[in-house]
This record gives structure tokens, C-alpha cells and sequence, in this order.
């Protein structure tokens, strides 16, 4: 009989007073009689809806089964058939819009864990096995990589297993992309995406840090000279947005990508740390996102007495996912919701000691059917804040779109390819993640990166 | 296969140092890749070490040959202390460019390069390439006193006209670069463009004086980076009223359109902090001395 708990097994976590000033990780992750537990209440479907909801279609009912039985490294092998990243999905991935938001479970109660299992199932593989995969025989092809954020990687660990020679190129010193730079420690330890690297260099993968390309060599160049078959476009997300408002030049202005990256890859939360950041005692970040949670939840662990949100429209919808926000309130970050800003103040000096902001309320459902948010007219207030982060998105690097001739973009700046294949504007070059779409999220990066490996592999098997 | 550089043991060695003055340095750096594709204007963000920061500076010449590449740096803070005491054969951790755009040096024929103090390590290879290709080159140069003089005779090799200055009169005439850049002017020579690299407020008046003439002026950047490839933002500052960000889209604006007073306070967010840092690291290697 399965478990027919209508609710999830909890996810033990660090209290959340003692975890909003450390930087170790928040969700501690189930313990094995948990997780036989949480699988136990899989119904096994034979039409395995929760497989449809997947970016890169895990065989989600499989690996579940392999966990009752205990199976786990059986369960490990046939998450690594469809994912290259298992234990960063695990973490990070919006399992309840994707997988579990299809889980028959889920229509009379809580879904099946299906991230906290696949995390349980990659961590316990993690701790117990040292092995790396194998070196797969060269089929002889040689295929170049920019970026090894999600989509670069998984791009990477699908041709390696198929024998091609791959060779990733990284604009920073460390590998991994925004699992780096920009997700939090405290979200998704380093050193586990540091394993997840491993694993793909142990495959014969070869990374190539501090290789901007576009600059130290173009993707002409990778092809001509270098003799690289196909190229996969995975570069990221781009230059951070700002409001264009008075004052956001002033100091103690970030962007989140700034704030982020020198907190995370730079890790100037560490004591002693080469790379400096202003430790504030009020934090105002502008956004809603998932970045904007990670911004104010690590500017709260820096040591801010007083950080919040301001966002201008209401809880319903904000972009975060459900769990960072309940993550953030319960750690006491404040939600200024239906507020924007309208100025940030210095003081005589040229650092932040304010932002203006206005009252707004919800109007009619705009373009992408959000109700729109209308100003209040004559509400404006001071938020005193010592630092102001900006999280409203980013828009695509011009690096390699200005030095790719033929290289077809969108108005926004988006490589342009085909849906199913990932296929750009010239032959054997592919694209795929934030650099197609605008910030999205890791797993969609990651799907784009399969879907663009599976279409190279065809074109170089012609 | 390709003539890509693969990393190996001597990436990023140091093939050679000279001290230009008692806290200026220059080295080449063994960086054939970065080497094959830079260009006068241009930079290269380096770490020393492992948990080093990154640090942005100007390429000061490039030998495409001989795989390497020169870069000239004051002592200033920590991660430039730390840099200072690497020798001939150690390796910098990471060398990463050629960054920005380099400098737009055609159709002109004839161009004013004022340069201040370390600045002029970057002034230098705009002044070189504007002479190789023909264009009329005057040189001004300033430093503070003349102990703290650079590549003179560089500047006088790739210079038509090349007026020397200082602060206190002991190299050159007593004065501003804005003083000898007024004069000649005022002299009658005509100026296509004027290129200004070196400390901030002395840019910022450069680029009054020939706004006052109707020259037109490019001042080269060098804000707080971090990665220097179109990522943070951290390097943003407003043109013409738009924010630009240095690295992707500099480091070299038009001097006019440059909100100099917000770049200046910028500049300054982690005084505190560096200062600290580099008494640390000076505190360091004094007691490894001893």
C-alpha cells in the first residue's frame, strides 16, 4: 500500500533566526527512512504525468521506485541518464510548476517530493561514491562550449557521453556559471557544483577558464582555426537593468549581479576576503525574483539589521518561487509590496541614505496578464536604506552577438534559433539558455542545453 | 588541431619585471592568447592567487610573437602589493582579456596624448600606434616630481612634439598638463582628437579645456571592476546622461559626455576598505622580511 499522507515529509532545515546570519546551507535534506517514506507515497502512474512537467525527462517514477526498494544507486544512475546535474536540480529547480505541479498526489493534497528525493538520491550518491564516471572512447568530433553555467554544462556531459571531444570556455576563473556567481552558498553549496565539474572533466570534458569569447577568440576563430565542428552558445544572461531613476549611481547602488557575484564567487562573506563589500544596515533590493530573494537573504546574512523587498505588485505575483519567499519571511526579510521606487537619496558624501518611493495599487491585467500596477498619486514616502539593490533583470551580452557576423538576434538582443534544435542563424552553431531567452531559470537552461546536444549530435552524424 | 595556447605549466609566467620608478612596475606576462588579439586601449583582468581579487589594468604593449604580454602598475593596494612581489618565473593565477574596446585611432591625423602620472602606461601604446600609423603625435606628460617619471624615453620616440611636466619643476616646466595642452593650443596647433589617460580630476579638466575649443576628446576609464565582461555592472558610469558600462562599451567615452564628479565618487566607495587591506598586506610581507 502506498503512503497516503496527504502532505509532503518536511524538509528539515536550519532554524530560521540561526540560519538568516550563517551562510551554510538552509535545507539540511531528508534522511534515508524519509525519503523511503516520501517515495512510498508515489502512485507509480503508467502514463508518469510528472515526466511531461521535466525540462530534460527524468524517468521520475523509476528512479522513485528504486528508492522504495532502496536502490539508491540504481535510482542514481537513472536520474544521470536525463540529468547531468542531479544534485543541483535537486536544490534548485521549480519543482512546483514543473514535475510536481503535474503529480496525481498533488489534485488531493501536497505532490510527491520529487526535488527533495532526487536531491536525497544524488547527495547520498555524492557521500558514498568517489567514483567518477568513465572517459567515453573519442568519436573523433570536436565540439566547443561558451559558458559552463547549466546550459553549457548539461550541453557538455550529453556530448562527452557520446564521445565527443568537448571543450568548454569560461569568461571567469571558476567554472560552473550562475550556480557559482550567482546562486547563494546557502542555497547551493559550492563545492557540490564544484563535484558536478568533476565528474564532466572526468568524462574528458576539457574547461578552459578565463577564455572570453568574443574577445580572446571568436567563434569564427573556434571553428576555422581551432577546428571545432559545432559551437553551443550557452553565455548567460547579460548587462543588469536598472530603473533608469535618479541617484542609482550613487554608492552603495548594486546591481544584483555585482552584489551576488561578490558575495558568491568572490566570497567576500568570508573574514579576510580580497574582495571588498559594504556591510549595510538597511538593505532595500528592487525586485521580485528569485534573484532579488537571494540578494536580500544574503545582504540579511552579511549581518543587515533591516532588509526588504520592494516590489510593485502585490505577493500574488511575485516572480520568486513560493518557497524563497516563505523562506525569506520566515528569516524576517521584509516585503514592501505595491511599492516602487522613484529616486534613491545620497547624503553629502555620495552614499545612499534613502529611496522615494510611491504607493501603487493594482489596475487591469497588462500584456503578459499580470494586473499592471497603477501609482497612488500623492503617496509618496521616504525608506531610509544605506543600500539599494537592483534585481529587475538583465538583457543579453553583446560580446559574442558583435563579433559572430551572421549571428541573427532578437530586438532584445536574444539569439535567435529554432525551437526544437537550438539551431542559430548559421550552420553548426547552437544557442541556448539566458542567452536565447532572457533570465530564466537552471533547469529550462539545462533543457536547452540537452535539446541543443541531441540536434549536434544528428548534424555531426550526417 | 588549432594553434590555440593550451594551458600549461608557464601560463601566465612572469617573463620579466622592472621597476619604472619606486612604486611603479612593469611585467610581461607570458599570455599568448591574450597576446594575439590585444590592442592599445584595451585591458586584462588579473588575479594573483587563488583567493585573490580580480584587478582590471590597462594593456601596456603586447608582443603578438613572443606570446606576451606587458602591463605597468602602481602600487596602490593590496592585490597590487601582493602582485609587486611576485618575481621573474612565478605565475599570476588568472590573466583574462584582451577587455573593452580598443581605441578608435582611425582618420586622424593629428592628436594631442596627455597622459598623468600612471596613466601614461596606458597613454603610451595609444601614442605608439598613432605614430606607426602616421598620425602627427603630440605627448603630454605629467608626474608629480621626477623621481616619479616613466618611460621618457618611450614617449619621446613616438612623439612629434613631446612637453614634459611636473608639479614641483624638477622634470620638464613647473605646471599642469592642462597648462601645456592650453598652450598649445592657443599656439595655433590643430587637434583632431585629444586622448587623455591618468587620474580622474585631471581628465575631467582636460576635457573642460578642449570642450572650451571644440576639440574633440576620448578620456579612458578605469572604475571598479569585477568581471569585467558585461556581467555586474559594477563599472557603470553616466554619458552623455545614459549609463554606459566601461567593459563592455569602454573603457574610452567621449570626455565631454563623462559625468566626471559621479565617477570620482564613485571611484572612492572602498577607500576604507583598501587602505586596510593594503596596511595588511604590507604588514605581511614586512614580517616575512624580518
Amino acid at each position: 500500500m502506498p503512503n497516503m499522507n496527504p502532505k509532503k515529509n518536511p524538509m528539515p532545515s536550519q532554524d530560521a533566526q540561526v540560519r538568516s546570519r550563517n551562510f551554510g546551507e538552509v535545507a539540511l535534506g531528508y534522511t534515508e527512512a524519509m525519503a523511503i517514506d516520501e517515495a512510498e507515497r508515489c502512485l507509480n502512474c503508467k502514463n508518469m504525468p510528472c515526466v511531461s512537467g521535466c525540462p530534460v525527462g527524468i524517468a521520475i517514477p523509476s528512479f522513485i521506485q528504486k528508492v522504495k526498494t532502496g536502490e539508491f544507486e540504481e535510482a542514481y544512475r537513472i536520474i544521470s541518464e536525463s540529468s547531468s546535474l542531479p544534485a543541483v536540480c535537486g536544490r534548485v529547480c521549480p519543482q512546483e510548476t514543473q514535475c510536481e505541479s503535474k503529480c496525481v498526489r498533488g489534485i488531493k493534497g501536497e505532490p510527491v517530493g520529487i526535488g527533495r528525493l532526487e536531491r536525497y538520491v544524488a547527495d547520498r550518491h555524492n557521500a558514498e561514491s568517489q567514483k567518477l564516471p568513465a572517459r567515453v572512447p573519442s568519436n573523433g568530433h570536436k565540439v566547443a562550449v561558451i559558458g559552463s553555467g547549466p546550459s553549457g554544462l548539461t550541453c557538455a556531459g550529453d556530448l562527452a557521453r557520446k564521445g565527443y571531444e568537448v571543450t568548454v570556455f569560461e569568461a571567469l576563473h571558476t567554472a560552473g556559471g550562475v550556480l557559482v556567481y550567482g546562486i547563494p552558498e546557502f542555497r547551493l553549496p559550492k563545492e557540490i557544483v564544484a563535484r558536478e565539474i568533476d565528474a564532466l572533466r572526468a568524462m574528458g570534458v576539457d574547461i578552459e577558464v578565463n577564455t572570453v569569447v568574443g574577445k580572446t577568440v571568436s567563434v569564427e576563430e573556434l571553428m576555422r582555426e581551432q577546428g571545432f565542428e559545432a559551437v553551443f552558445i550557452g553565455s548567460g544572461a547579460g548587462l543588469p537593468r536598472f530603473m533608469n531613476i535618479p541617484g542609482e549611481n550613487l554608492k552603495g547602488v548594486y546591481s544584483a549581479n555585482e552584489f551576488l557575484t561578490r558575495v558568491n564567487l568572490m566570497k567576500a562573506y568570508l573574514p579576510g576576503s580580497a574582495t571588498p563589500i559594504r556591510h549595510a544596515r538597511r538593505v532595500a533590493v528592487v525586485g521580485g525574483g528569485n534573484v532579488a530573494m537571494d540578494a536580500a537573504r544574503s545582504a540579511l546574512r552579511l549581518g543587515a539589521e533591516e532588509v526588504s523587498i520592494v516590489y510593485r505588485r502585490s505577493l500574488e505575483e511575485l516572480p520568486a518561487r513560493h518557497e524563497e519567499v516563505e523562506h525569506a519571511m520566515e528569516e524576517g526579510i521584509q516585503f514592501r509590496l505595491l511599492t516602487n521606487p522613484t529616486e534613491i537619496l545620497g547624503d553629502e558624501s555620495g552614499f545612499v541614505r534613502g529611496m522615494t518611493c510611491l504607493r501603487m495599487e493594482l489596475g487591469e491585467p497588462d500584456a503578459s496578464g499580470r494586473r499592471s500596477p497603477v501609482e497612488v498619486p500623492g503617496s509618496e514616502f521616504l525608506l531610509e536604506c544605506d543600500c539599494v539593490i537592483m534585481a529587475i533583470g538583465t538583457s543579453p551580452n553583446p560580446l559574442i552577438k558583435s563579433t559572430t557576423e551572421g549571428l541573427e538576434v532578437n530586438r532584445r538582443g536574444g539569439i535567435v534559433v529554432e525551437e526544437n534544435t537550438g539551431k542559430t542563424s548559421l550552420d553548426g552553431v547552437y544557442a541556448g539558455g539566458d542567452a536565447v531567452t532572457g533570465a530564466a531559470t537552471v533547469i529550462l537552461a539545462m533543457g536547452a542545453g540537452k535539446t541543443a546536444a541531441k540536434a549536434i549530435d544528428e548534424y555531426l552524424s550526417k | 588541431m588549432g594553434s590555440f595556447p593550451r594551458k600549461g605549466q608557464n601560463m601566465y609566467q612572469i617573463l620579466e619585471k622592472r621597476e619604472l620608478n619606486p612604486t611603479v612596475t612593469l611585467m610581461k606576462i607570458h599570455a599568448p592568447a591574450v597576446a594575439k588579439k590585444a590592442n592599445p586601449g584595451q585591458f586584462i583582468i588579473l588575479r594573483t592567487d587563488a583567493d585573490g581579487e580580480r584587478i582590471p589594468l590597462t594593456v601596456a604593449d603586447y608582443d603578438r610573437a613572443a606570446g606576451s604580454v606587458t602591463i605597468i602598475f602602481q602600487v596602490v593596494g593590496a592585490t597590487t602589493e601582493k602582485l609587486n612581489h611576485l618575481g621573474v618565473g612565478d605565475s599570476l593565477h588568472d590573466f583574462v582579456g584582451p577587455l573593452g574596446r580598443p581605441t578608435n585611432t582611425e582618420g586622424k591625423r593629428r592628436v594631442a596624448v596627455v597622459g598623468g602620472g600612471v596613466g601614461c602606461a596606458i597613454a603610451y601604446p595609444v601614442a605608439k600606434k598613432f605614430f606607426e600609423q602616421g598620425t602627427e603625435v603630440h605627448t603630454v606628460a605629467g608626474f608629480r616630481t621626477r623621481e616619479l617619471v616613466i618611460l621618457e624615453q618611450e614617449f619621446a620616440a613616438v612623439s612629434h612634439k613631446f612637453v614634459r611636466m611636473s608639479d614641483d619643476g624638477s622634470w620638464g616646466e613647473k605646471g599642469l598638463v592642462t597648462d601645456a595642452l592650453r598652450r598649445l593650443i592657443e599656439s595655433g596647433e590643430q587637434y583632431d582628437e585629444v586622448i587623455t589617460i591618468g587620474p580622474l580630476p585631471m581628465m575631467k579638466f582636460v576635457c573642460l579645456l578642449t570642450r572650451e575649443f571644440g576639440i574633440p576628446t576620448v578620456a579612458s576609464m578605469n572604475p571598479i571592476m569585477i568581471d569585467g565582461t558585461g556581467m555586474c555592472g559594477g563599472c557603470r558610469l553616466t554619458v552623455g546622461g545614459k549609463t554606459k558600462f566601461a567593459c563592455v562599451d569602454g573603457p574610452e567615452f567621449d570626455g565631454h559626455q563623462i559625468d566626471f564628479d559621479e565617477a570620482i565618487a564613485r571611484s572612492s566607495v572602498y577607500k576604507p576598505f583598501e587602505r586596510h587591506a593594503y596596511e595588511e598586506a604590507c604588514n605581511l610581507f614586512r614580517k616575512e622580511v624580518e
